[in-house]
């Protein structure tokens, strides 16, 4: 299997604390990888490296290599704007837009340029369909997406992220703050999708990561302590560090 | 206990009757307006009155017609908007979304000072620079005209429509803004395309705080506009307002005259609270 993401040396400061130490990383294409952690472990602030939104934060400096498809993606010449439409993400709380459930799937694409309303159509039910929400919102698609229920608003703002054709999907904590039906809906979901895209997750929740992803990574103050796959990292883990946290002594 | 509960009551009337002392003051204006404004569109006619396009107070045969004050009003204040809304709207954005926190914090004291500046001064930098300037640019006899007023009115407004603006955009969650950026959208795109259809609300009512700001400005534009009762038949006309038309002739009037002049004030009273009502409106939805 080929490596969509690999990191080398990577160490990354807010101003003078610095956040994330020697990270080393390959995320394997077209699978599900899960990074855990305790809180304030680093692992949303690598995961927002990998599409630049850690650009929006000031003083935070970035050191190493993260090559997507083989490309340093902080090199100056990079489009940042371009390289995320490539890599989706999906946040911890549901943001849809203020406008119609058809709408906010439509953004992507119309600011990229699509204006064929026709062609939206088609891509707009297909993101609906792919995020499992199309039979529940295609009659009321000119609402009010703040109108749907927090787990449908969430599948909405994946079919968002799905609608610009990404070839990865960040998740950041994309059940957190969802009931536990909805959790279910989504991690039913994102096993599907890995089909089509990759999928890199930041989890609180272990039996999460057990449940849906092929390879986990485990961080803890700032260091990537394991990477592996996921059966192997939950059933024989080579540190110490990694067996103590998914044993549930710290946490 | 008991005592205590007493005191309560008491501060707690104490506090009604303050909260009642402006509610009051306004019942009164509107009940007064209202009493002196009605005898005399009785005795001129509604229409002759509202539709006249004659205004000569002082004549052996004394008209009554404002038209052209209300024309005048209408044409001044839409004139400062369509000037005015851009500049203040598209500095809205600037300052709550592009500008860096130094910035934006020098350029909304500078906003502040200019929303503190007595509308005399703006009338007397107006008489001074703007009046003459027109009347070379333009080549015309008398600059004091309509878009004198136009100019004035349009920089009066500028504080209100960018500070209320500000405060909408700067109320728009992150996340919405994180979203699109997340999508590919450049952050210019994420201004115009997510956060200002999202504090739209805030923003229509930073313009209608303006629209009321403007129609009731009398000082400014009584020393710009020439004051002329003329109808607005041009940009360059010398004009009056329905608040200068009050302001002009209270001091020397009497008998219907005077009475025409507090019916004057009662058209500006309505056109103020449809203003005000359409604010409430905004806000409301804003608030949703």
């Amino acid at each position: 299997m080929n490596n969509i993401v690999t990191v080398k040396d990577m160490n990354l400061w807010y101003g003078d604390h610095q956040a994330l130490h020697d990270i080393k990383i390959e995320i394997p294409e077209k699978s599900i990888t899960a990074f855990i952690g305790p809180s304030g472990c680093g692992k949303s602030t690598f995961l927002k490296s990998l599409n630049r939104m850690n650009d929006l934060i000031p003083d935070v400096k970035i050191t190493g290599d993260i090559c997507y498809e083989g490309k340093d993606i902080y090199q100056k010449d990079v489009d940042v704007n371009s390289l995320r439409k490539e890599i989706g993400m999906v946040f911890q709380k549901p943001n849809p837009f203020p406008m119609s459930i058809y709408d906010n799937v439509a953004y992507g694409p119309r600011t990229h340029g699509i204006t064929n309303k026709a062609q939206l159509d088609e891509i707009v039910e297909q993101a609906l369909r792919d995020a499992a929400l199309w039979d529940e919102v295609k009659d009321r698609l000119k609402k009010n997406a703040l109108s749907m229920s927090g787990g449908q608003q969430q599948r909405l703002c994946i079919a968002r992220a799905l609608a610009v054709q990404p070839k990865i999907l960040l998740m950041d904590e994309p059940t957190s703050a969802l009931d536990p039906i909805s959790t279910s809906r989504i991690e039913e979901l994102v096993m599907q999708l890995k089909e089509k895209y990759t999928i890199v997750m930041v989890t609180h929740n272990m039996q999460q990561a057990v449940r849906v992803s092929d390879y986990t990574a485990f961080f803890l103050l700032g260091e990537l302590v394991e990477f592996g796959k996921t059966d192997d990292i939950f059933s024989v883990p080579k540190d110490k560090r990694t067996e103590d946290y998914i044993t549930g002594r710290f946490g | 206990m008991k005592k205590n509960q007493l005191l309560e009551k008491i501060i707690h009337g104490v506090f009604l009757i303050l909260g009642l002392i402006t509610v009051g003051c306004v019942l009164l204006i509107t009940v007064y307006l209202v009493i002196s404004g009605l005898p005399a569109i009785q005795k001129i006619g509604l229409t002759d009155f509202l539709f006249g396009t004659k205004w000569a107070s002082t004549a052996s045969d004394p008209k009554y017609g404002i038209l052209p004050f209300i024309l005048t009003s209408i044409y001044g204040t839409a004139g400062a908007i369509v000037i005015g809304v851009p500049i203040g709207f598209l500095t809205a954005v600037y300052l709550s979304k592009i500008a860096s926190p130094r910035v934006k914090s020098a350029m909304q004291t500078v906003v502040s000072i200019l929303a503190g500046i007595p509308s005399v001064v703006y009338g007397l930098v107006g008489m001074l620079v703007l009046v003459p300037g027109i009347q070379v640019i333009f080549g015309v006899a008398d600059g004091a005209s309509l878009l004198a007023a136009i100019i004035v009115l349009a920089i009066m407004i500028l504080p209100s429509i960018i500070k209320m603006s500000i405060t909408a955009l700067d109320a728009v969650p992150k996340e919405y803004e994180d979203a699109s950026l997340a999508l590919g959208a450049t952050p210019i795109e994420t201004y115009f395309k997510v956060s200002v259809p999202a504090a739209k609300s805030g923003i229509a009512a930073s313009v209608v705080l303006g629209v009321g700001r403007a129609i009731g400005e009398a000082m400014a534009v009584m020393m710009v506009a020439g004051n002329v009762p003329n109808m607005p038949n041009s940009l360059f006309q010398s004009v009056r307002f329905l608040t200068t038309a009050v302001s002009s002739e209270m001091a020397y009037s009497s008998g219907l005259q005077q009475q025409a002049l507090f019916s004057i004030a009662l058209v500006l009273f309505f056109f103020i609270m449809l203003i005000n009502a359409t604010l409430n409106f905004f806000l409301k939805r804003e608030k949703e």
